[in-house]
């Protein structure tokens, strides 16, 4: 499988100015402080992590809706870091983006068939008619009626606004649909629709999607590979099975035990890691290794000094994580991921 | 006799579009100790039915009527000036955003002996003592300096941690929790509930769990209440409701779960969109969405009838024992097979 998009240590600074006048720069919110990856045609790439890891922002980086400040992006083989909006415009055909807030995300004095139907008009694709055609014929693969073209949005429920900004999303063809939490702000019934109509789709029209997502089990069951953040940083990285089987970063263990379990008898036997405090301030991350303050494997002189880089996890076929101390099994209890380095590596 | 017991309470709201029937004749009850989850989606009227019985909706608006006895007292439609006696100190209540539910302007230990002092015949002394002790109970770290901060100086993980505080500092004997951890990330939400299981084994209260989560549901409850269009549809011990649903809205939200420990290839939906309460469906309110739909079902509201040999385990659904058994023997065999391909 080719590379369809690749990101080579994509950076976002956010400037913290003080004074009025002059706006004095006195620090920076490092929302995505070198992150790399790449999204193989027609796979799904899961990001996930907690509010604040930067996720996104990333993915409004990569859709070059926010100006990365470092780094590089190549989509379709192309460099678009530096486009500037013309050119760009012509990349927007084949990304296109679906937001969570499917209140937020649609015009509401606009109606049905010309939010869906803008993308056309913004590229300039096809007549009136043929448009209007082709949007009817969209509306119906999501799965509403052809016939609701004339309606506004409020006369729609939240999970079928989501299939309109799907459907606004697949209008143009698109190569690459970054999804940024489409699922959360729906109920689990219509959330079932929707993760079901998404993987319909990507079978039907070859699609390729960056799938952002704080919930572990949404991510698990539409991703081929997952990616985890944390404070602007990618943690951990590899195959839906290998991270969910054999997570190395702490973590992504602590992410995948807090997950709670919709079965009463396994969830009384596995074992739980609780992270202590929140996730710390981007504006002032930790030094090194940014999970070493609440992490369960913490080595004094070792995680808060040295910076772990993703490296490949042994024996893995696409896994990699940045950890010193990587977890040796799963699942483990809190207990043995304090007790088990022998701190070999904190010489 | 129950701490709480709850007979056929109605509440329906008048609107400008025609009245909408949010609760429509709800019966449980709550023991001592006991963790009830109640789970639907939104509109299933699960919130509705805890404000209701705490005199929360507003009666200018709203029409109730039923029954909730409190430690054996009638407390529906009893005078404010009771239940103000009543909220706060031997029931308390969390709500799901503690940023909208913490006023902004005063800081957290005025508010916190604000609760100990519409109760208790205490100095303010006393009370910021108690204040403090119930922010270490609740494992606010530095507790003595963080009782002068303002909310917005805590996170939100923290905020809800004031607010458990808050809820429990009168020591209750129900704590009613809407959406506790909705708003907080996963690792927040395995601290927060860690954290109520450790207090409820402590205070010895009853937490009402209302959520739509089935995952938080089965961590936390003994007994689990599913709501659907105003009405309890299945009510059993968490592990028969796991184990053996009994009608059809219970499975599909089971099968509609992506959940960590199954991998099913296609999530199994459930078509259409939770009902309008404004103009209900006939008969059973799940029918329009219903894949074994009858024409019964159209006509008759199922009564919330006893399952096969488990007096217990209740639930509304009009297709026999022989039928609901056949339907959730094969839908868990796919599930199991499925897990054991992947």
């Amino acid at each position: 499988m080719s590379e369809l998009l690749v990101v080579e240590n994509l950076q976002k600074h956010f400037p913290v100015t003080r004074g009025l006048i002059l706006q004095k720069e006195v620090g920076a919110v490092k929302a995505v402080d070198g992150v790399s990856f790449s999204v193989a045609a027609g796979e799904t790439l899961g990001v996930v992590g907690e509010s604040g890891c930067g996720k996104s922002t990333m993915a409004r980086c990569v859709a070059r809706l926010l100006e990365p400040t470092g780094g590089r992006i190549i989509f379709d083989g192309r460099d678009i870091t530096h486009l500037d909006r013309t050119q760009m415009r012509a990349v927007r055909r084949d990304m296109m983006m679906v937001f969570q807030d499917p209140y937020a995300s649609l015009n509401a004095r606009k109606r049905v068939g010309s939010i869906v139907g803008e993308p056309l008009e913004v590229h300039g694709i096809g007549t009136e008619a043929e448009r209007k055609r082709r949007v009817q014929e969209l509306l119906k693969i999501v799965g509403l009626n052809p016939e609701h073209y004339n309606r506004f949005p409020h006369e729609f429920s939240g999970g079928q606004r989501q299939r309109i900004g799907i459907a606004r999303a697949l209008v143009v063809n698109p190569k690459l649909i970054i999804c940024d939490e489409p699922v959360s702000a729906l109920d689990v019934s219509v959330q079932a629709q929707i993760l079901n109509l998404l993987k319909d789709l990507q079978r039907d029209f070859g699609l390729t999607y960056i799938f952002i997502a704080h919930d572990l089990n949404v991510v698990r069951h539409i991703s081929e590979r997952v990616m985890v953040m944390y404070l602007g940083k990618a943690v951990e990285v590899g195959t839906k099975h290998e991270l969910y089987a054999e997570p190395k970063h702490p973590y992504t263990g602590a992410l995948l035990s807090a997950v709670p379990i919709a079965d009463p008898s396994l969830g009384r036997v596995r074992k739980q890691i609780v992270l202590g405090g929140d996730v710390p301030s981007p504006l002032n991350p930790p030094a090194a290794c940014r999970f070493h303050p609440r992490c369960p494997r913490f080595v004094d002189g070792k995680c808060n000094v040295d910076e772990p880089l993703l490296t490949p996890a042994p024996g893995a076929v696409d896994h990699r994580f940045a950890c010193h101390f990587p977890l040796e099994r799963w699942p483990m209890s809190e207990e043995e991921i304090r007790r088990a380095p022998a701190f070999a590596g904190a010489d | 006799m129950a701490l709480l017991e709850v007979k056929d309470l109605r509440t329906s709201f008048r609107t400008d579009d025609g009245v909408v029937k949010a609760v429509s004749g709800v019966d449980f009850a709550l023991e001592r100790g006991q963790t009830l989850g109640v789970v639907g989606e939104s509109g299933s009227g699960k919130s509705v039915t805890f404000l209701t019985l705490m005199g929360l909706v507003d009666p200018r608006h709203a029409m109730v009527s039923g029954s909730v006895l409190f430690d054996g007292e009638e407390i529906l439609g009893a005078k404010t000036s009771r239940l103000r006696e009543i909220r706060g100190a031997r029931i308390g209540m969390i709500f799901q955003d503690p940023m909208t539910s913490l006023n902004p302007v005063k800081r957290i230990g005025w508010q916190l002996e604000e609760a100990v002092l519409l109760h208790n015949d205490v100095t303010r002394s006393e009370a910021r003592k108690r204040a403090v002790e119930i922010l270490k109970q609740v494992e606010i770290p530095r507790a003595d300096q963080r009782i002068d901060d303002y909310p917005h100086q805590f996170s939100g993980g923290m905020r809800q941690r004031v607010m458990i505080a808050m809820a429990l500092i009168n020591n209750p004997e129900i704590l009613i929790a809407d959406e506790p951890t909705t708003a907080l990330d996963v690792t927040t939400q395995a601290q927060i509930l860690r954290l109520m299981k450790r207090l409820q084994d402590e205070f010895q209260m009853a937490i009402v769990m209302i959520t739509h989560d089935l995952g938080v549901v089965a961590e936390l409850a003994d007994d689990v209440l599913v709501m659907y269009g105003g009405r309890v549809v299945e009510q059993a011990s968490v592990d028969d409701l796991f184990a053996k649903p009994e009608m059809p809205y219970t499975w599909g939200l089971l099968g509609s779960l992506p959940r960590l420990n199954l991998i099913a290839a296609r999530l199994e939906q459930i078509p259409g969109q939770p009902p309008s309460l404004l103009h209900p469906p006939s008969g059973c309110a799940f029918h329009p969405r219903c894949e074994f739909v009858m024409d019964v079902c159209r006509q008759e509201l199922p009564e919330l009838r006893p399952a096969l040999g488990d007096e217990t385990h209740r639930f509304r659904c009009h297709l026999d024992d022989e039928a609901r058994a056949r339907i959730w023997d094969a839908k868990r065999a796919k599930l199991v097979t499925e897990d054991v391909a992947a």
